[in-house]
Parts: structure tokens; sequence; C-alpha cells
């Protein structure tokens, strides 16, 4: 037996070895985003929704001790504007904002470094009784008159089913999710029921009926349609889509769900296409031929054998053509409106996750509660699109067991 | 031949050494582009490097010490003061420019003035018609910045009283974005900076006195402090290299910075 020269045989092994490390440094790398992601976002529950470094402060003998920060903002916006409502006593609410303190003090009384500011602020709040002033907590000192209240800590629940975002909100953030996360299951939803039938007409057309010339012309088209940056499909829905839906449903408003769908659909085309009809090029020939010659017509060849036989290749089609579609951020951030409501039909403005991380990351203050916010949003972004992949891999593997 | 490459390494780190890093707000970032065009050409051996991200961006990298100058369209907020206490950094905050908002309509709209208590009434979502303020029966659709952005933060607050915008609002990611819809939807209103406003839209007279005056929103006006919605755009730097970014923020403050301020569409200072 003839062996091999030994720096050859060196030369595999150090090949092999850079291939085993970039697959590891790899995986490692996906692991630690990952990590990254849950750790910087895990921080916001049982945090207070109150704005750091600042507390609320009544007066003494306000019986309220403890408040859920959706009154909190109902209070500032002054569409609850007596005590009754919460559950105090009978007595009209005063907003007060540091700034307020001008008004009541001279510059000379508040002292040229703010030295007597944390007593004026005692002693406003000691003199109203109905006052809830929104001050910083340094300028709380131990013999301080009035008295701090407490917010309801943000949970997990209120989190995901709270339907009120407002995370810059001062003094109590709203981190209500749900219209967020119903919208961008809607305009996923919207994508796939435009792109997966019009995808598989395509598909079967170059699969099973098209001649080879017309392929090889339509292929590279579709294929340049997945090289499109998603930008310029923004670009392209806010300024032709927006204005078409708006005057073909004569709305108010062309921002909806509808143009975020559409978008979308059309770029998930490019992947339903292209494996869909792979998929259905598996198709045995011998089981098409035994189709035809018992009699069967073309078209009946095409939905009794071909779908049928590759139907869990067209599933994983439509599955990546979602998963394609909820990651998109730039293309919809563009034309859905970007209001968060939840949404009741296609003609409405939508919020998805993407485009709110997209828009708000960038002016987020660091590690501060919109911040991990976003960060439990990407989170979650990131269990969907899991779960969809699991799904592909099950239907796939199924697939498999099912052809032996 | 090798003393040559090593001696232009050593003159690439020394120029690097000077150069300063600026980051933050994306309003401001034509202002500070252009600052430092003109800034570069008076010195060769001055470097400044301009970058966006939003003005959270630019606050937090001051914190990590990435950046020499953080440039914010919005005041610094309590949480982010006590984040650079935190980490040992004193800061100091130097106002380079105003930048005046204008509220934006449709050209369509027969509405050409609006008083600051209507505005938050659209605003907040109590008035929805846009019948209630004196114009055609149509529905108001309103545009907004997106709630991190220290435009929507200071609308919020000289505007519309601190109260929260109506959770129906569309908001845009973008300036351009706002522009393009309005011009293209009837009902619509929006804010925008100064510096964007153009032809496709129609700017809105606004009056903070109840409906005794009303101010069109105009360079001029805003120089003469008659316009009323006008926010200050600030710069943020440690105090430990206040040496390093003095020049560059001397320049902006020259009576040639300021003229660049109003070329790329901001208001000067005086």
């Amino acid at each position: 037996m003839k062996t091999k020269p030994f720096h050859k045989k060196l030369f595999e092994k150090i090949i092999e070895g850079i291939l085993a490390l970039s697959g590891s440094i790899t995986s490692l790398a996906v692991l630690l985003i990952v990590i990254f992601l849950f750790k910087e976002g895990l921080g916001l529950f049982n945090r207070s929704p109150i704005s750091e470094g600042f507390v609320l402060a009544v007066n003494k003998d306000n019986p309220i001790s403890k408040i859920d920060a959706k009154l909190v903002k109902q209070i500032f916006d002054q569409e609850i504007t007596n005590w009754e409502t919460v559950g105090g006593k009978k007595d009209s609410i005063i907003l007060f904002h540091l700034d307020d303190i001008n008004s009541i003090y001279t510059e000379a009384q508040i002292g040229e470094n703010l030295e007597n500011l944390p007593n004026c602020i005692s002693n406003v709040v000691d003199s109203i009784g109905g006052i809830v002033a929104f001050v910083p907590k340094s300028y709380i000192k131990s013999d301080f008159k009035g008295k701090v209240i407490e917010p309801v800590n943000i949970t997990p629940k209120e989190f995901l089913l709270g339907k009120e975002w407002y995370p810059t909100a001062e003094p109590s953030a709203q981190m209500g999710v749900l219209p967020i996360l119903l919208g961008t299951l809607w305009v996923s939803l919207g994508a796939i029921l435009l792109s997966l039938p019009l995808g598989l007409a395509v598909a079967i057309y170059m699969a099973e009926i098209a001649n080879a010339r017309v392929r090889n012309t339509f292929k590279p088209i579709i294929e340049l349609l997945a090289g499109i940056p998603s930008v310029i499909y923004g670009f392209f829905g806010l300024v032709v889509i927006v204005p078409f839906i708006q005057s073909i449903f004569n709305l108010p408003v062309g921002e909806t769900a509808l143009a975020g769908s559409i978008i979308l659909a059309i770029m998930a085309l490019p992947t339903i296409i292209t494996i869909a009809e792979d998929s259905l090029r598996t198709t045995p020939r011998s089981m098409k031929e035994a189709s035809l010659a018992l009699g069967a017509s073309r078209w009946q060849t095409i939905y009794r054998i071909v779908i049928p036989y590759s139907i869990s290749g067209i599933t994983a089609a439509a599955i990546l053509g979602i998963g394609r579609a909820i990651g998109e951020t730039m293309a919809v951030l563009m034309v859905t409106g970007n209001a968060a409501v939840i949404p009741s039909s296609f003609l409405e403005p939508v919020r998805t996750i993407p485009a709110t991380i997209a828009a708000e990351l960038g002016e987020s203050p660091k590690d501060g509660l919109h911040y991990q916010a976003l960060f439990i949003l990407g989170s979650i972004l990131f269990i969907m699109t899991l779960i969809i992949n699991l799904t592909v891999e099950y239907i796939s593997s199924r697939n498999k067991l099912g052809k032996r | 031949m090798k003393r040559v490459i090593i001696s232009v390494i050593a003159l690439a780190f020394a120029i690097n050494g000077q150069a300063q890093r600026i980051k933050g707000s994306d309003t401001m970032l034509p202002l500070s582009q252009k600052e430092a065009e003109s800034y570069m050409k008076t010195n060769s051996t001055f470097k400044v490097t301009v970058t966006g991200g939003g003005s959270g961006v630019g606050i937090a990298a001051l914190i990590d010490n990435t950046t020499d100058l953080a440039q914010s369209s919005r005041k610094i907020k309590m949480d982010e003061k006590i984040k650079l206490q935190e980490s040992g950094v004193t800061y100091k905050e130097v106002i380079a420019a105003y930048d005046a908002l204008a509220v934006v309509v449709n050209p369509n709209n027969g509405v050409s003035q609006l008083t600051r208590e209507q505005l938050e009434g659209i605003f907040i979502g109590k008035i929805k018609n846009w019948k209630e303020v004196g114009g055609d029966d149509a529905k108001i659709i309103v545009y907004s910045r997106e709630t991190s952005s220290g435009t929507y933060e200071f609308f919020k607050e000289h505007v519309m009283n601190k109260k929260n915008f109506a959770n129906d609002v569309l908001s845009m990611p973008a300036t351009g974005a706002i522009i393009q819809s309005v011009s293209q939807t009837k009902g619509a209103i929006g804010y925008v900076g100064l510096a964007y406003l153009d032809k496709s839209v129609k700017a809105i007279k606004v009056s903070y006195d109840k409906g005794k005056n009303y101010v069109e929103p105009s360079m001029v006006n805003a120089k003469n402090k008659t316009y009323p919605v006008v926010r200050p755009l600030y710069y943020y730097y440690s105090t430990k290299v206040e040496n390093k970014v003095k020049p560059y923020l001397d320049f902006v403050l020259s009576a040639e910075g300021q003229k660049i301020v109003e070329s790329v569409g901001y208001v000067p200072l005086k």
C-alpha cells in the first residue's frame, strides 16, 4: 500500500482543522448573539416603569401608595382628573413637573446651585393636598414631607397583553406589545395569502408546462427579484402602491397592512417559487409517465400526482416565505404607517416588530427601559422565526421517512 | 524605502490622533457634516468624522467614551445624566443652532392656520375631523415621527403640553417620508423641520396666544423669535477632551460657522 507523504497528510489535517474551526466559530457566534439578545432584554421585567432617576410623590395624607402604570399615563394626560377614580379621596388631581417650581418660588429662593430645591419640592408637596409630583429622585431627601408612591412593576403578562405602546412616555412608559405582535402576524398572513397562490402557479408553470427556453428566461428574472434591496421595495411601495390602494379603496390613508402585505408578497415570491419548483421537479419521471399512460391528462397528472408527491416541499416553501416576510424591516417600515393599534382589517395602518426595532433603537438610551423592551421584541421575533425553521425541519424530515 | 513607509504610518497615526469623532442625531447630521467639511478646509491637519444613528446613540457613545462629541436634537435625559455621572464623565453642553418645526398639511386643504390648543387636540386625538377647525368634512390623518426621535419629543413638549400622542397616529421613520405622505394624502397633517419645507406641502400658521396672532414658519420669523415652535440643537462633550474639541466648536459658533447653519436650513444663534 502506498502511503501519502507526511507533509501532505499534515496539510490535509490543517485544512480539516481550519474547516472545523470555522464551523465551530460560526455556531459559537450564533449562540452568543442569542444569549446577548435575551440577556439585554430580560432585565425589563420587574423593573419600575417610571423614568429612571425620577419618582412620583404625593401628599402625605393621600391614601394611595401603589399605582398602575396605565393610570399614571391617564393622570398625566389629564384624562383622569380626580383621585376618586383611582381609589383615593374625592379631590382633584394637580400635576406638578419640576419646571413648575419656577412659578411658585423665585430663583433666589431656590438658590443659585439649586441647594434649596429639595426643600422647595418638599414644601410644595406638603402644602397642596391633591398634588402628584414628578421629580428627580436625587431631590427627595430624608426629611421629605410628602409620600413617594410606587408604581406596579412591569410583568411579562402586562408586556405581552398590554395594548398601548408608548415606550418613551413620561412619567410612566407603557410597554404593551400586543398590537405590534398582532400587526407582524397580520401583515405576514396577508403576504402569504397573496404570494402562495401566485408563487405556486409560477412554480407549476415553470416545472411542468413551460419549455426550456421560457424557463431559462424566467428563472433569472425571478431570481433577480430576490436581489433587489428591500429599501428599494419600500420606496416603490410608498410612492406607487400606497397612493394606488388609497384611490382604489377610496381610503383616507393609503399606508395600510395591505400595502405591507403586497410588498412582502413580492419579496417572498422568489423564495417560494424557487423552493416549490425544485421540489416539484423531484417527482420521478416514472410516476408521471405511469399516470399519463393510464390516460390521465396533463392537468390531472399535475394535481393528482406531482403536487401530492411534492407537498412537503411546497409547505416548506410557504413557511420559508413567511419567515422572509416576518423578519423584513425596511420595506414594511416605509409603507404600513406604523400606528400601534390592534389591526381589525387589511385597510388599516399596522406596526410590526422589525419596523419598531429599526425605528426606535437608535434613539433609545442604552440599558434603559425602552432599550430593554426592544431587545425583548427582538427575542420574540427570534422565537417566531425559530419555530418557523423547526417546522420546516420537521416537515422535510417527515418527507424523507415517507419516501422510504 | 522602509523608512518612508514607517514615517507615512507614523504620520497617519499622528493625524488620527487629532481626529475628532462626532456621533448622534440624524437631524444634525447634515449640519455637522457641512461644518466639519469647512472646518477641515481651514487647516489640513484637522480631521473630523461624523456619524449619525440618533441622539440616544450619540449620548450612549459619550457614556462609553467612543465619541468626542455627541450631537443631540433633544436635551440630555435624566437617566442619561445619571449614567454619565456613574461612569465618571463630567460633560458640557453647547447649543450650536436652532431648528424650527413647521406643521404641514396637504396643499388642497382649506385650513391655513391653527392655534396651539387646536394642534394639541388634533395630535392627542380629540379633534378628529377637519370641519371642527374650520375645514372640509374630512377625517384628519395624523402623521408623526417615531417615538424615540428628538423631533417627536420636542413636538410633544412644546406643542402638546407633554400629553401623549393618540395611539392611532401614523409614525414615519423619516422626515422625507412625512413630506411624501402628507403630499399624497388629502386629510393629512404632520410636522417637519423648517429645512425640509417644500412646495408639495402647505405650512400652517401657528398661534400661541389663543388665536390673536398667527405666525408663518419661515427663517425670518424664526430668527426674530416671533415663531414659537423652535428647538435648540446641542453638542455634548466630556470635559476631558475639551482642548481637543474646542477649536471645532469655536468654528461652529463663529460667524462663518453660523453662516453654514443658515445655508443648511437651520436657524443661527443670533
